[in-house]
């Protein structure tokens, strides 16, 4: 998750890294002791990932637990061609098309924020706070909420209308606070220029304040895809009959007892880590392409 | 274009942010068209507000901007026919120098040949042809402020505003890029203002300088006016180049006054002329700093018409082509003296030595 913050903090961590280096020669042993305890928690944070990435590759024998039984892509296929082991081709498709909605949404009005509260307005904090507030209700009660209130309205629940009003009041007080530490690098005299040779408020936002924000909005928009990928808490109750990717791999594990379950796992990372890398690819493209180290002349 | 076009009239300019204080202040001014005036104070004193209210980015509270004979309230910059320069030039870090100064063709409507043909035109005007695609991020500081002044010049603009354009650039890169921006005024023959608060920098390059103090017009005219013949002590104080002595009339007599200070009395300064001041009055005396000369205390009383004040040496600052020397003429006062170098060296003095500064009775000039 803090993937997205990287943008700005990658050059940082780099300066730092090499000062370091050319002041000390020797290093106090509290390095080394942190960097033990460092290990410790890396080990622990991956490690059991890794070990169901690596349980996923074997072959018809293998079972939930290690030892490994032999090396195969049986399972992945497995996953996909056996009805038993659940709808995971079209939950898989649900979770895509609501995590863009999501995105998009998110995007929107995480921009429209930004932009907004660069000023004071009557109410503004009020309505941060009622913000933050939905960031630390718990998910499984706001769901619940949620889902009890389309029922006595009279709506069935379903992904795109309340999973997809349950997951908003996840993400976009999210996208909301990463858009401020965007926005807080934007200078309004950029907009101000903009008007000074004449363009109009949507030409501003159109071709000067989106672009300029970009790698920031690239960012929100990961944000936002991700978190909806993985929601769990708030979709339980407010799914409807169909599931999401996470709440089908949630029902697999009551009744799938193969390494499908772990080919699953792999597959859903696989995705999630292509969608990472090609918003850090693009930030990274964009940045570069700015020329962020000056050449000279 | 018709003629005079781009002359500037304000009237009764004010501006408040709160209701109570007016940052600008009763302003009133006529710019004649292709002037170059500069806007000079320290920060604070409403200079940047009076040009944002002249660019359209903010209303007068009270007061009308006249732009070529029309009011031009509540007109957006483009219809005012303005086009302003920023203090850190606020180039679009996305685009290219091309698209930078295409931008105000762009936003018109014009296909993208036609602002490309025109931004070369401007490009070639300002010598950045070969930088055309590199990005702001990739360019000097001197290069942005001419990407700057293309994109503002390209709109066609009666009136060029500028906010501190040289103040993010480096001392050489300054005295360069003021000859550049003078270049350019002369040959877009519009009408440019130029705000600053180095007092070198408006000297330098301005018609017409507009000291300004606490949202008012202090003095306006001539940079040489101005310089040499400060209406009261602030103009004198800021501009430089002047010793101003206060004090309080103690006798009026032909062509000379006597002052007295709290620490110090009889301090009797030639005049010229017939001063128009009475006893018991407060007033400020300014003398140019390059018209004192000092004279060793035991060479001889200097000629009958000047004014000859003891003074102890307190500091030596060689400045190349003169040499800064600071007395102690008046208590708690700097009183300073330029004495041109080759003069000073024919027999210098030292700190601590007592002499003499004298000044021809015309050179002392009563402020109001």
């Amino acid at each position: 998750m803090t993937v997205a913050l990287g943008e700005a903090d990658l050059p940082m961590i780099r300066s730092r890294r090499s000062s370091a280096v050319a002041r000390g020669d020797r290093r106090p042993w509290t390095f080394y002791a942190l960097a033990v305890v460092f290990t410790l928690y890396v080990a622990a944070l991956y490690g059991p990932m890794i070990c169901i990435y690596i349980l996923s590759f074997q072959d018809i024998r293998g079972g939930l637990v290690f030892p490994m039984k032999g090396q195969s892509l049986h399972w992945f296929i497995d996953l996909f061609t056996q009805v038993r082991t659940g709808d995971v081709k079209g939950s898989f498709d649900r979770s895509i098309k609501l995590a863009a909605l999501v995105t998009v949404i998110t995007l929107v009005v995480s921009l429209m924020a930004g932009l907004a509260f660069r000023r004071r307005f009557f109410g503004d904090t009020v309505v941060f706070y009622l913000m933050i507030g939905s960031l630390v209700a718990p998910g499984l009660v706001l769901g619940l909420g949620i889902g009890l209130l389309f029922q006595w309205i009279g709506i069935s629940p379903s992904w795109y209308t309340s999973a997809l009003g349950a997951q908003l009041s996840w993400t976009l007080p999210f996208g909301v606070l990463v858009m401020f530490a965007v926005m807080s690098r934007f200078n309004s005299v950029w907009e101000e220029a903009a008007r000074d040779l004449g363009a109009t408020r949507w030409q501003t936002i159109r071709l000067v304040v989106i672009p300029v924000l970009a790698p920031g909005l690239v960012a929100v928009a990961l944000f936002g895809f991700t978190l909806s990928y993985d929601e769990f808490a708030r979709t339980l109750q407010t799914s409807g009959s169909l599931n999401t990717l996470p709440l089908e791999i949630w029902s697999m594990t009551l009744n799938v007892t193969s390494p499908s379950l772990y080919a699953l796992g792999t597959v859903t990372t696989i995705v999630s880590f292509v969608i990472i890398g090609a918003c850090i690819g693009a930030i990274i493209v964009i940045n570069k392409r700015r020329g962020v180290r000056a050449t000279g002349h | 274009m018709r003629a005079g076009a781009g002359d500037i009239e304000l009237a009764g300019l004010c501006k408040s942010y709160d209701g109570v204080t007016n940052v600008v202040d009763g302003v009133n001014l006529r710019i004649p068209d292709g002037a170059y005036c500069c806007f000079l104070g320290p920060s604070g004193c409403g200079k940047t507000t009076i040009l944002r209210m002249i660019a359209g980015h903010e209303e007068p509270t009270a007061g009308e901007i006249v732009i070529g004979g029309g009011n031009v309230a509540g007109l957006a910059p483009v219809e005012r026919r303005t086009a302003m320069m920023f203090q850190s030039y606020a180039l679009f870090p996305h685009l290219t120098v091309r698209d930078n100064i295409a931008f105000a063709l762009r936003v018109r409507g014009q296909s993208k040949a036609e602002r490309y043909k025109a931004a070369d035109v401007m490009m070639e005007k300002v010598r950045l042809t070969e930088l055309a695609d590199r990005l702001p991020a990739n360019l000097s500081g001197g290069q942005q402020q001419r990407v700057a002044l293309a994109r503002a010049a390209i709109t066609e603009p009666r009136v060029l505003l500028l906010d501190e354009p040289l103040s993010a650039l480096d001392e050489q890169l300054r005295v360069q890029m003021r000859q550049e921006l003078r270049r350019m005024q002369r040959e877009l023959g519009i009408t440019f203002i130029h705000v600053t608060h180095t007092q070198l920098e408006a000297i330098a390059l301005a018609d017409i300088v507009v000291v300004m103090e606490k949202g008012k017009i202090k003095q306006s005219g001539p940079a040489r006016d101005v310089y040499a013949y400060p209406c009261d002590r602030y103009v004198a104080e800021f501009l430089g180049g002047q010793n101003v002595l206060s004090g309080k009339v103690e006798k009026v007599g032909d062509r000379f006054v006597v002052l007295s200070q709290p620490n110090r009395s009889g301090i009797q300064v030639r005049l010229g002329t017939e001063a128009r001041v009475v006893v018991g009055d407060r007033i400020d005396l300014a003398v140019r700093r390059d018209d004192i000369e000092l004279v060793r205390a035991d060479a001889g009383s200097p000629d009958d018409g000047a004014t000859a004040l003891p003074s102890r040496v307190t500091a030596i600052e060689y400045q190349g082509s003169f040499v800064k020397v600071m007395l102690d003429t008046v208590p708690d006062e700097d009183f300073v003296a330029y004495v041109p170098e080759r003069i000073f060296f024919r027999d210098p003095f030292n700190v601590g030595d007592v002499l003499l500064a004298t000044w021809s009775a015309g050179r002392a000039r009563v402020l109001a």
